[in-house]
């Protein structure tokens, strides 16, 4: 009888791996025994520690997230999407599940039953190795989260490239420590000590592995008394060995492991038992295997070809940050660390965008980030703040010219959105046409905005003046932010009023020293660690720069650092507006943490004591420099 | 009414009275995951209860908050009614490449699959009119089952505020599924049409789930 719906979920399918490597109608049959599900947003198909369902999963629209629970953490494992399977334990262990499945997004999701997907399994080793590898790649933080207390860099994994490199051929160890069946174990652990290793191979005369000897056998057979320090290797070897051949993935050296809960496989030269043994691979070379540091993820991002897997990477930098804070490494380390990596997705997403315009750009541009992230003060994901400057064109062009990098901008501030950006809600990005120009109109607008300052034209500088070119020519951002200093110097009346609107901000402290509550709206009771205290020392340092024509330096300490040097007698002041600045933005980022947003409005009631008298320590240098500039510029009489 | 129950329940074909028999118990308190719901569609040769006929009959059953794609039916008749104004719609010619049965066959087809489901159809008014018309012409009597319209569920789901609009309308599949962001392939067959219907129920139910206003209990009421 004819099957529509079967057909076209097999039309779907067949575009994906495994699915494509099967016939016609075997795919027909198992289209029609699928349960098509729906689920909303937040909606669990299978949590974390519950038995297989007797089916597995391929994501029809949507997303779903793939979450381990580890004492109470829930870790992100992967995002599937479209095309993707998950929730595959029940192919190969049939055991409870490791993970809980829910969805990013309303989703609808293809149940595919194990029976019937079973024989193709058997069948086809194609089909088989790509299981594996995906069921793997999942699978590998069961790894990593039982080594507690390792080094801070294997805590974060990539998937990005999980099929690929899940399949790809794992390195092993060559010239294993090995000893013959007649040797001590005295002997033995005398050589593993000095050869600072964690196992020994015994071997016979043909170097065929008998059996192994491993860290742990000493401590539960020796150390505990059950056999003396003079018994022969082969009473406490672990035999037989688990043997592969030399080409073996990382997927199925990950399986073998998982299977026989072992720490160690042995390599040799056919891959039984009986050839010689030529290396060593243990779990530890696996765990290398998937490089996981800052340097990883950057070099990941350069290579993604999806979106989505980008969105992965900057969750996995979330994850990054928080260990980081944890560890309590210097804010100005983890802020390199951080926008480096935001810097390199942003380039990615650019790159992307150009790829799916019909056109290459019809002259030269660049991007531009404004605001916290041109300061590089971003840790957290906020608003995006963007701008496009084009080259001069033809009058006649101009309009064409810029209907292009608007259709370009749209594809990028999409972009950002989806790794998780959000869109800023004063319209400020490069999607708008107010920040999408040539070099000329941005000039005379920048010209403007000091020669004719308002209270909307200091907000726009303080933000806009803080560019930071990311893609594109740089040439025509430095000539930017030649005018910037070419009108500071006409004009001492702009630094004047960037000078009051930083005295306007209010002071963070109250007659009697209590922190200044916000009294209305959705933050009652909170305070606003932004605008109260953050961003006098960020204008601060800004007009300061401005002043002495410091080309080049936007992020906020470095400013402060430079103001230092060239102003010995206010060096202390200048130290500790950096100081206090570092420590507002561990704040602001812990806080996000916490509550899971940008951190800015600050719960008073989660601090202790200890917190707070941190915090208000940080008011004093505000308070200073705030000073400093009502003299500099005679702000008094104009405010 | 008068005239079938004067007829003798003996001269009824087996699977009608076995699928009267269904109805004869009256069950209480299935949980909702227990239930069977069969979404369907017919496509017909125009609009006409008395002298139009059904070419296809699509119907797919949703059990566990899950499209079930193995219970399933896609039948297409045999009529010597046609209209070849509705060609364009449908797309079933009468001499087209498809196994076509007789309308007694696939009515026969039809009663068995569904069985004593909850049925679910888009303006299932007109649906079920066309499958009792053509029961009745063989003697039969009507369908038993209940039916949901999810034309009438949708309404349900949109706030009171937006209804003032809308509430005398009747909102068209298509709508729904732009309404749902649902796809639109296979629009016009009758499985096409039954599949969309069944994603649109199920999404439907998880909106009134969700709102408080709502309750399960509600959504059978509202038919």
């Amino acid at each position: 009888m004819k099957n529509t719906i079967a057909e076209r979920i097999q039309d779907f399918l067949k575009q994906f791996p495994p699915f494509d490597v099967l016939q016609k109608e075997e795919l027909l049959s198992i289209s029609s025994q699928v349960r098509v599900l729906y689920v909303e947003k937040g909606e669990s198909i299978f949590t974390q520690d519950m038995p297989c369902h007797d089916e597995f999963y391929s994501v029809r629209e949507g997303a779903i997230g793939l979450y381990r629970n580890v004492d109470n953490d829930q870790n992100l494992v992967d995002i599937c999407d479209a095309g993707d399977l998950f929730g595959l334990r029940i192919m190969i262990i049939k055991k409870n599940y490791r993970m809980s499945a829910i969805a990013d997004e309303e989703s609808i999701v293809y149940a595919i039953p194990s029976y019937v997907f079973e024989p193709f399994i058997q069948e086809n080793k194609e089909v088989n190795k790509f299981l594996l590898g995906t069921f793997a790649s999942h699978a590998r933080h069961d790894y990593t989260e039982t080594e507690k207390g390792q080094r801070i860099d294997n805590r974060i994994a990539i998937e990005t490239t999980k099929d690929l490199s899940a399949l790809r051929t794992i390195s092993y160890r060559k010239k294993p420590t090995t000893c013959s069946p007649k040797d001590t174990v005295e002997d033995i652990a005398k050589k593993m000590t000095k050869k600072n290793t964690t196992y020994t191979v015994v071997v016979n005369a043909h170097k065929h592995p008998l059996g192994i000897l491993t860290d742990t056998d000493l401590r539960a057979k020796i150390t505990t008394g059950l056999y003396p320090l003079t018994s022969v290797v082969t009473e406490i070897m672990n035999s037989p060995v688990i043997t592969y051949a030399k080409k073996l993935t990382v997927a199925e050296a990950q399986i073998a492991l998982i299977r026989h809960n072992i720490s160690h496989l042995c390599i040799t030269k056919d891959g039984t038992r009986n050839s010689k043994l030529i290396g060593i691979l243990s779990d530890h070379d696996l765990l290398v295997s998937f490089g996981n540091n800052p340097s990883v993820l950057i070099k990941e991002a350069k290579k993604v070809k999806k979106l989505q897997k980008l969105r992965y990477i900057r969750r996995q930098v979330e994850k990054l940050l928080e260990t980081y804070l944890e560890q309590d490494i210097p804010t100005p380390h983890i802020l390199n660390i951080i926008s480096e990596i935001n810097v390199a997705l942003m380039m990615r997403v650019i790159a992307l965008s150009l790829k799916e315009m019909p056109s290459p750009p019809p002259t030269k541009f660049s991007f531009l980030v404004l605001g916290s992230q041109g300061r590089n003060e971003q840790l957290l994901l906020t608003d995006q703040d963007n701008a496009i400057v084009f080259e001069d064109v033809e009058e006649k062009e101009y309009e064409v010219t810029q209907r292009y990098f608007l259709a370009l901008a749209n594809k990028i501030t999409k972009g950002f959105h989806t790794i998780g950006f959000e869109y800023c809600p004063a319209e400020m990005m490069a999607s708008n046409p107010r920040w999408c120009m040539s070099i000329s109109k941005w000039e005379s607008q920048f010209r403007d905005w000091m020669t004719t300052p308002t209270q909307e034209s200091t907000l726009l500088s303080s933000i806009f003046f803080d560019f930071q070119h990311i893609y594109g020519d740089t040439f025509m951002a430095d000539q930017l932010s030649d005018v910037v200093f070419e009108g500071v110097h006409k004009s001492n009346r702009f630094l004047s009023l960037l000078g009051v609107s930083a005295l306007q901000k209010p002071s963070p402290l109250g007659f009697f020293k209590q922190f200044l509550i916000e009294q209305n709206g959705e933050h009652k009771d909170t305070f606003d660690i932004k605008t109260r205290a953050m961003m006098v020392l960020i204008d601060a340092a800004r007009i300061l720069t401005l002043y002495h024509s410091l080309k080049g330096v936007n992020n906020t300490v470095l400013r402060y650092q430079k103001l230092g040097e060239l102003e010995p007698n206010n060096r202390e002041l200048f130290e500790s507006c950096a100081k206090a600045f570092r420590v507002l933005i561990k704040f602001k980022t812990r806080q996000g943490i916490l509550h899971n947003d940008s951190g800015r409005f600050i719960r008073l009631n989660t601090l202790d004591k200890k917190d707070k008298l941190r915090l208000k320590r940080c008011f004093r240098p505000i308070r200073d420099i705030q000073e400093v500039l009502s003299i500099r510029f005679q702000l008094k009489s104009l405010m | 009414m008068q005239f079938w129950s004067r007829k003798n329940i003996k001269d009824y074909p087996e699977f009608w009275k076995h699928y009267l028999k269904l109805f004869d118990a009256g069950k209480n308190n299935v949980s909702l995951d227990d239930i069977r719901f069969v979404a369907f569609d017919t496509e017909t040769t125009g609009f006409d209860y008395d002298t139009d006929r059904v070419l296809s009959i699509g119907a797919v059953a949703i059990s566990n908050n899950a499209i079930d794609v193995s219970d399933q039916l896609e039948i297409y008749l045999d009529q010597n009614v046609f209209n070849e104004a509705t060609v364009a719609i449908h797309g079933i010619r009468k001499h087209g490449n498809y196994d076509k049965i007789s309308e007694f066959d696939a009515l026969q087809l039809f009663i068995d699959y569904i069985g004593d489901a909850i049925l679910i159809a888009h303006h299932a008014e007109f649906d079920r009119k066309m499958i009792d018309r053509a029961l009745q012409r063989r003697g039969l009597g009507t369908l038993k089952n209940k039916i949901l319209d999810t034309g009438v569920l949708f309404k349900n789901t949109k706030h009171s505020v937006y209804l003032s609009g809308y509430s005398n309308r009747h909102y068209s599949l298509d709508e729904l599924c732009n309404d749902l962001k649902i796809s639109k392939s296979d629009r016009h067959t009758a499985s096409g049409d039954a599949y969309i219907t069944a994603l649109a129920f199920l999404k439907i139910l998880s909106r009134l789930k969700k709102d408080k206003r709502v309750t399960i209990k509600d959504v059978f009421r509202l038919k």
